[in-house]
Formats: structure tokens, sequence, C-alpha cells
């Protein structure tokens, strides 16, 4: 299971409440994760990514193990702490505007 | 008793005011969506429960919402908006060529007839059209491919389709306005598309009469006639009789003719309402009093309408979609203010107070006039 942390807008969207857990498969990347995310809760579809090109929105950053990983290939594999479940995968709105 | 329902979108969050036809005593419902943009809400003509708000964030995009209990609670609905065919450019601010990109939802105008078909006005500038309740978005893709579209620039907010009125005798006759395009008709459902901008003069493009390129910041129709639109452009109030085929000026005697917003009286077709604003490069009042024009004549002569506005130190704004008349006798007045206050006058414009004072910045307000 490959925990998972949104902000706070994405939460209230979605209407959940703290992590997740999500069931990835084996092959566990950013995309995977995401995939897994969206048919769980629709509603997010495009909010993180763009629909189509499946572009990460320039405003949202995905963060695991105290490293960056927003400019990583979508394809991937995720640190093995979060393969593993140790560690989340955070999806992160930038401190951005007012 | 009757009752009006103001819908508020804000730079923060949607509210909801409500008060009886005496418009005195307001509740105030909200924050909805708290911390995003609300740039619409509107609701369904054919059934008042019926609302669409457009909620949207530069770091999340766009959601559309819908509330069938007038406001109580929402769900998300559909938000893919996805250009028709190939996408082809307009003109970004430099006059390079620009793929268009759907940026956000600007404006929700539900059909007269049934509630769950709705148009969407969208930057980058099309109309997309929905009849499932939102579920799903079509784009009426003639009016980005009528011929012009590659020459159209954004405005300073951005190039948004911002205006959308039906005829009211038949939907089939959808007039659009789009900064810093102009306006435009369709006879046929949006089928097919034409610029109606003859009679328009502005100084800020090469061509000050061209046939597009036009900052038009506002059109509005009283129902019972439908070839007379009111348009408050970049500079300069204009209006047309035939349905856009010539607009003539009707600034007349208001102090400055910038501004944003403009209506008309529910029962009054010819008295107009607008909200002069110094400039366009600066966008407040002037001299720091808050004050409506309103013409009774359907222009040309205006008179000011300050009882109960600010006329000292007042610097906000009264933007595009942030103004709306109910249909109670007599006609209330609301608009809102980039300073976070929605004011309304009971009586077509004669006093006014401040319903809320310290909103967010309020992008749109509408009202429901509720039986």
């Amino acid at each position: 299971m490959i925990r998972v942390v949104l902000p706070a807008h994405l939460r209230a969207l979605a209407r959940v409440d703290g992590e997740l857990s999500l069931e990835v498969g084996d092959a566990a990347t950013q995309s995977t994760v995401l995939d897994a995310l969206e048919a769980r809760y629709p509603v997010l579809q495009g909010a993180i990514r763009d629909r189509v090109s499946k572009r990460r929105r320039p405003f949202v950053r995905f963060f695991a193990c105290e490293r960056d990983l927003s400019h990583e290939s979508p394809d991937a594999p995720l640190p093995s702490r979060v393969v593993a479940g140790e560690e989340p995968f955070l999806i992160v709105g930038a401190i951005a505007g007012g | 008793m009757s009752s009006v329902r103001v819908l508020v979108g804000t730079r923060k969050g949607a509210f909801v005011l409500e008060a009886d036809g005496k418009r005195n005593e307001w509740k105030v419902d909200g924050p909805f969506f708290a911390g995003w943009e609300i740039y619409h809400v509107n609701a369904s003509p054919a059934d008042p429960n019926r609302l669409y708000a457009s909620q949207t964030s530069g770091w999340f995009g766009q959601q559309v919402q819908r509330s069938d209990d007038g406001g109580k609670t929402w769900n998300p609905v559909g938000n893919a908006f996805t250009y028709e065919g190939a996408v082809g450019t307009h003109q970004w601010y430099d006059g390079t060529p620009r793929p268009w990109e759907f940026k956000r939802v600007w404006h929700f105008e539900p059909s007269g007839s049934d509630p769950d078909v709705v148009y969407a006005g969208v930057e980058d500038a099309s109309l997309f059209r929905s009849a499932d309740g939102g579920k799903t978005w079509c784009e009426l893709p003639a009016l980005r491919n009528h011929g012009t579209g590659a020459s159209w620039q954004p405005g300073a907010g951005g190039m948004c389709l911002h205006t959308i009125l039906f005829d009211p005798n038949d939907e089939r006759r959808i007039f659009v306005a789009i900064s810093a395009a102009g306006a435009f008709r369709s006879d046929d459902a949006g089928a097919s598309w034409r610029p109606i901008n003859r009679g328009l003069v502005s100084q800020y493009i090469p061509e000050p009469d061209a046939e597009v390129g036009h900052c038009v910041h506002r059109l509005a129709m009283h129902p019972s006639r439908p070839n007379v639109l009111f348009m408050q452009k970049h500079w300069d109030v204009m209006r047309t009789d035939d349905g856009g085929e010539q607009w003539r000026e009707i600034s007349g005697n208001l102090p400055t003719d910038f501004g944003f917003a403009i209506d008309v009286h529910a029962h009054e077709p010819d008295t107009v309402y607008v909200v002069p604003i110094k400039s366009d490069s600066e966008h407040f009042p002037l001299d720091g009093r808050l004050r409506v024009y309103r013409s009774r004549s359907g222009g040309d002569e205006w008179e000011a309408l300050e009882n109960g506005l600010p006329q000292r130190d007042c610097y906000v704004n009264v933007l595009r979609d942030a103004m709306a008349v109910d249909e109670l006798d007599a006609c209330g007045i609301y608009f809102g203010t980039t300073g976070g206050q929605v004011y309304a006058s009971a009586d077509s414009g004669e006093s006014w107070k401040a319903i809320v004072r310290d909103l967010p910045a309020v992008l749109s307000v509408e009202v429901q006039t509720l039986p």
C-alpha cells in the first residue's frame, strides 16, 4: 500500500481526512499512484496533472523521503521506503500567491 | 411573500445572501469552497434550486460545482473542457501566435427552459455547452473558428468569454462578448457566428473601428427587448437597437465612461445602470466617491446615485460580472466591490446599503427572485 498525503484543498475536494492508502500493484510510480488516486476520487482528475497530457500542474509538487520528486520521470519507480509504506508520497501545493 | 437570494463569487470562496422581499435583514451563508476563486455562481431560471459555480485555482485548476437545493449543498460535476478539433492559435500580448489553452470558466449562463442545459464562457475564449447538468461539456467551436479567432488577443485579465445572453424569445439566438475581441452573435444555436462590432471605436487598437479587437467589458439586455443591447466597453458606454448590427455611443454626461459593470432595470427597459471607473490605468471611482449612474432614457443622460455609498476615500473597483438586479417591485440593484462590500438598493438605486462589508474581493454577483 502506498500512503498518500493530499494538500488541504484537495482533501476538501475529495472529501477525505488525513492520509490515504492506495493499492497500486508492483510498479509504484508517480503515474500509477496518480492513476489509482484519480480512479478512486474522480474529482481529482485535472487537479494534480493535466487530464490529457498527464503533465504535473505547475504549482503542484511531489515530495517523498525528504526529496523533491517533481522533476523525476512520472514512470520512475518511487523510493523503496514509499513502496514499503514506511514513508508517504506527499502531493503539495507550491508556496505561491496570496 | 417573495424573497431574494444573492449569489456572490469572491477571490476566496462563494457566499449566499438571503432576505425577504423587504430586503432589510440579510442572512449570510458561506464561504463555500473556501480559499478557491469563485468566478461566477448562477442559477437556472427553469429551476431556482439548480445553481452552478465556477471554482478555480491557480494550483489545482477548474472545478464545476452544482447545487440542487438552492446552495445549501454542492457536488462537483464535470471539469473536462476540451477544445474541439485542431486547437489553432490566437495572438499573445506581444502579437505572437499562441495555442488556445483552457484556463478557467468565467461565466455560466443556464438555459431559460431546461435546468440541465448550461453554457460556460471560458478563458481562453470559447463557449461550451452542457446538456446533462454540467457532467459533460462540449465546445461550440464555430465561434473560435469563424474566421477572426487567430487575431484575438487577451485583455489584461486574460482572453475571456465573459458575457452570454440569450434572446428569450428564441434561445438559438445567442450574444457573447470576449475581452479583447468584441461582441459576437449566433442566430442558429452556436452553429455559426459573426462579429457585431460596427460602430465601436477603440483608440487602443491600430485600426480603431476594426471588425474585432475591441475590449468589450460587459453586455446587458432587457428580456422584453432582445434587439436592444447595452455595452460597457473598455472606454465608452454603447447601445444597439438592432441586435448588434450598429452601435452608438450613449456615454453622454457620464463623468468618465470607463467601467466594467452594466445592467438594466427589471421593469424599465430604458433604465440602465453603470459604475464609472476613473480610467484604464486607475481602476477606482473618481475622486474616491463610489457612485452608480442611472439613465432613464436608454443612455446619453445620466444621474449620479450616491445615497448610502461611500463618498470619500473609496478606491475599490466593481468588476464586470458583479452587478445584478432582482425582479421585485421596486426593482433591487446589487453590486459587489473588490473591497469585499456587496451593496444593495431596494428602491431602484435611490438609496443603498451594504449587505456585507468585509468579504474577499467580489468577482461576481447574481440575484434570484424567489416566490
